[in-house]
């Protein structure tokens, strides 16, 4: 006889949800750091905060807030029992995230050809406050890309899933908690790209 | 098979697309402050469209409004720790 199987979609949740709060306090450090340093060195921050395009961040906001509607509606159209178009909502996340690391490349390879990574001749020239607001901003933007590539791994499984009938209206905890996932990292972009690109 | 569901909610496609225009609104509001003259005004204006951004997509995306109270008062713990961290961290550096 086969074992019963066990299913807790609540507790899943649950588990879920104490994962990203794990994930909010790690951030949460980051922009802490971020706080502390621009007290103790406005003007460096200033300068440096200048470097940044403020429209590839806008656009990526863009991307990245649109692809958490596709998630979220992806989630309620396998609740109505409509498989396709959850696999194709999807497929549109997924793409977004693509576009959004396609970006982020790009930015960064304009900015370190200009000299602006940690450790750079320029950086090590200016004054301390400049190099200190450039690593944050590689680490945490950096930390926060390893997260987008993440969620949309985990997402593409998730469509194959959905297509291949694993994930269904009545067993989707899987896909709930995957998209979670993904709107933390929309969550963190809400704070990052004001923070890093607009108020300095 | 044992099965624990919770009760669902399916949140519809247009409770969904007007969050998202709402955060488009506030994305346009948050760049178009940022080039208005606050002075340090400028960081928390930021800062609250961002909170206010952040609710929305918490309460509606992740479907947090309709969770059970147990989910809630978890976030809020999760969130007062953040805040006491980020707050008492101040108090250290602003008045040494």
């Amino acid at each position: 006889m086969r074992k019963a199987q066990h299913k807790d979609d609540a507790a899943a949740k649950l588990g879920m949800w104490l994962f990203l709060f794990t994930e909010m306090l790690l951030f949460g450090g980051l922009f802490l750091l971020y706080g502390v340093y621009l007290a103790r060195y406005p003007q460096e921050f200033a300068t440096a905060g200048h470097e940044m395009h403020r429209w590839f961040g806008a656009i990526n906001t863009i991307i990245l807030i649109s692809s958490s509607l596709l998630a979220a509606m992806s989630v309620t159209a396998i609740r109505r029992n409509d498989s396709k178009t959850a696999v194709l909502l999807l497929v549109g996340t997924v793409a977004c995230a693509a576009v959004f690391l396609m970006n982020k490349y790009l930015e960064w390879s304009a900015e370190i050809s200009r000299g602006l990574y940690p450790g750079s001749p320029l950086l090590a020239q200016a004054p301390h406050g400049e190099p200190l607001f450039f690593s944050l901003y590689y680490l945490t933007v950096g930390l926060h890309g390893l997260h987008v590539l993440i969620g949309g791994s985990v997402l593409s499984v998730m469509a194959w899933r959905i297509r291949h009938g694993v994930i269904t209206a009545g067993n989707c905890i899987w896909l709930e908690n995957s998209t979670l996932f993904w709107h933390l990292v929309d969550l963190i972009w809400i704070f990052i790209f004001p923070l890093y690109y607009l108020v300095l | 098979m044992s099965s624990i569901t919770p009760e669902q909610h399916v949140v519809s496609y247009g409770k969904l697309a007007a969050t998202w225009l709402a955060l488009m609104a506030l994305t346009v509001l948050t760049i178009w402050v940022s080039f208005q003259d606050l002075g340090i005004f400028r960081v928390w204006a930021a800062l609250s469209i961002a909170s206010l951004k952040s609710g929305l997509v918490i309460a509606i995306f992740m479907q947090m409004k309709y969770e059970n109270r147990l989910l809630k008062w978890l976030l809020f713990l999760a969130l007062a720790t953040l805040a006491i961290f980020i707050g008492l961290t101040f108090v250290d550096v602003l008045y040494r």
